[in-house]
């Protein structure tokens, strides 16, 4: 491997990590749960906006921390599961997946790169849908498809749209 | 060890974190308990952002709402304003063309009635001036106007021509400071001379205080000043009271009280007599009530008939009653009884029964009438 290859695939951990401040990290993702609980009221069609997985996917990203990352998967997920009426884990258990892997791959890859974040969210917004249908048939015994075509198109949608948020969070990001 | 723990932490952690949350599930689900500590902390968390988003959301709508409804409402009540004017106008034009066509029935029925020959004429333009009390109608000279004609209404007298040319007169107006006229009082028949006074009342000169004029009374031409033909009502007395070296009388002018637009020009004046004063509590008829509901309308009064024509129509159910004929019976043969109590009908209840009372009549008459409403008198405008 080269040493632009490097740069782009491993790069300098500790120059790439993002850090936030506390408030950030406590705000975005109750602005997250907030708009999804909240918006579709009035905007049915944002419901299939999985806002808190984005905010999941960035921070884990961002911060390249494994633990971290698992961490705020499983915070996110679980305040998005006490607001359901699934078993409390069950997005808990799939976001702390998200957050670890994608923070895994944020230790890997460049993710300032839209097209890498636009591959990646979508990525792991479909395993995400995949994962929970997964838990759902394994641990509930819920009888319910899964509609790959449809997690596609919602997977695409959700990606576009992070690109947006990942631009907006980036510039929540504290400066070196 | 501890270069394994280091080195195995990550995935030891997630391992962990995924282990404790199903067990959080497996419980939850096994013991079908909820755990209820997370979610109200989780709702308790959520909802004061919720209720402020709804409460700034509901305001920020309602503002927007109340801008819509107020700009809706705005743009309304102007669509409304404007519909209420025209409909204002409309209405206003038809009141016009309606007291128009009044005014115009009754010139006619007063031209039909009255022995004087009077042309109706339209005021088309008043004279030029703030008090001008003149105005301009449509028939000169070329439909026979003169100056000096009479103009009146049915109501009453309104002026007199003062100019006449071809296609127009001049018509000085009663309420013209210049304008006299001989006019007499209806009920004690004093006699004075009406005058203009610029405004809508006229007064009554040269009527001495000893004279008796009543307030209400009302004043006809005399018929002295060779203008106006006599009878023909002039107003009512509205203020009475003596002066010096006359009485103060004003009356108000009943000619013009319905306007100027219609008016009659007295070609040729015909004297009327002045009308009898009418008594104050003199009786005045009062028609029947209306029918009630379901009622039907011009039902002859149960009442109606005279003593001898309800007595002959017992006679006649009587003789019906017996099988006997009235007129028919030779002399000398025995009469019906007329003590006979024959079941009453009401009068004009049953056609079949009077049709054969009829053809019994011995003289022939008709059979009694529904007496028919009594015309309501004249009264005289008082």
């Amino acid at each position: 491997m080269n040493e632009s290859g490097d740069r782009i695939l491993v790069g300098n951990q500790r120059e790439q990590v993002s850090r936030f401040r506390a408030r950030v990290l406590l705000t975005v993702p109750l602005a997250a749960i907030l708009f999804q609980v909240y918006v579709p009221r009035f905007f049915p069609f944002l419901g299939y906006l999985e806002l808190p997985l984005l905010v999941t996917i960035y921070f884990a990203l961002m911060r390249r921390s494994q633990i971290g990352g698992l961490f705020v998967g499983a915070l996110i997920g679980l305040a998005q599961d006490s607001l359901s009426t699934k078993p409390l884990g069950m997005y808990g258990i799939v976001k702390t997946l998200v957050g670890y892997f994608a923070a895994s791959v944020g230790l890997r890859i460049d993710v300032e790169h839209p097209f890498i974040r636009l591959i990646l969210t979508f990525f792991f917004y479909f395993f995400h849908q995949l994962m929970y249908w997964v838990l759902s048939r394994g641990l509930l015994r819920e009888q319910v498809g899964f509609e790959a075509q449809r997690t596609l198109v919602l997977g695409l949608l959700n990606a576009i749209v992070g690109m947006a948020v990942f631009h907006f969070l980036d510039k929540l990001r504290q400066r070196a | 060890m501890d270069t394994l723990l280091n080195r195995y932490r990550n995935i030891t952690v997630l391992l962990l974190v995924i282990l404790a949350q199903l067990v959080l599930i497996a419980l939850q689900v096994r013991n079908d308990q909820d755990v209820r500590m997370i979610r109200v902390w989780s709702v308790t968390a959520i909802t004061p952002f919720a209720r402020v988003l709804e409460t700034v959301r509901g305001g920020a709508v309602g503002l927007f709402e109340d801008y819509i409804s107020i700009h809706d409402e705005r743009e309304e009540n102007r669509r409304l304003r404007a519909d209420l004017d025209r409909l204002k106008m409309e209405n206003l034009y038809l009141k016009t063309e309606l007291s128009t066509a009044d005014r115009a029935k009754a010139l006619v029925a007063f031209q039909a009635h009255t022995p004087s020959k009077t042309i109706a004429v339209r005021v088309i333009a008043t004279g030029a001036g703030a008090n001008s009390r003149v105005v301009f109608v449509d028939r000169g000279s070329g439909s026979g106007v003169e100056r000096g004609m009479p103009v009146v209404t049915p109501d009453g007298i309104v002026g007199k021509v003062i100019a006449a040319y071809p296609t127009a007169s001049q018509v000085m107006l009663i309420t013209d400071p210049d304008f006299a006229a001989g006019v007499v009082s209806q009920k004690n028949h004093v006699t004075g001379t009406l005058r203009g006074q610029g405004y809508a009342a006229c007064k009554v000169d040269y009527v001495t205080n000893e004279e008796k004029v009543d307030p209400g009374e009302w004043f006809y031409t005399s018929g002295e000043d060779r203008i106006f033909p006599k009878g023909f009502p002039v107003g009512v007395a509205q203020v009475v009271r003596n002066g010096s070296p006359y009485k103060e009388i004003l009356v108000e002018p009943s000619g013009m009280q319905h306007g100027l637009e219609a008016l009659l020009i007295m070609i040729q004046g015909v004297h009327q007599d002045i009308p009898e004063a009418q008594p104050a509590n003199a009786p005045v008829y009062i028609g029947p009530p209306p029918p009630a509901p379901g009622e039907p309308a011009n039902q002859p009064a149960a009442a109606a008939g005279t003593d001898a024509d309800r007595l002959r129509q017992r006679y006649l159910q009587i003789g019906e009653a017996q099988g006997h004929k009235f007129g028919e019976g030779l002399p000398g043969s025995k009469p019906p009884d007329f003590n006979l109590k024959a079941p009453l009908k009401p009068q004009g209840s049953d056609a079949a029964t009077r049709g054969r009372g009829d053809a019994g009549t011995p003289s022939g008459a008709q059979a009694p009438q529904p007496a028919a409403p009594k015309p309501p008198p004249q009264i005289p405008p008082q």
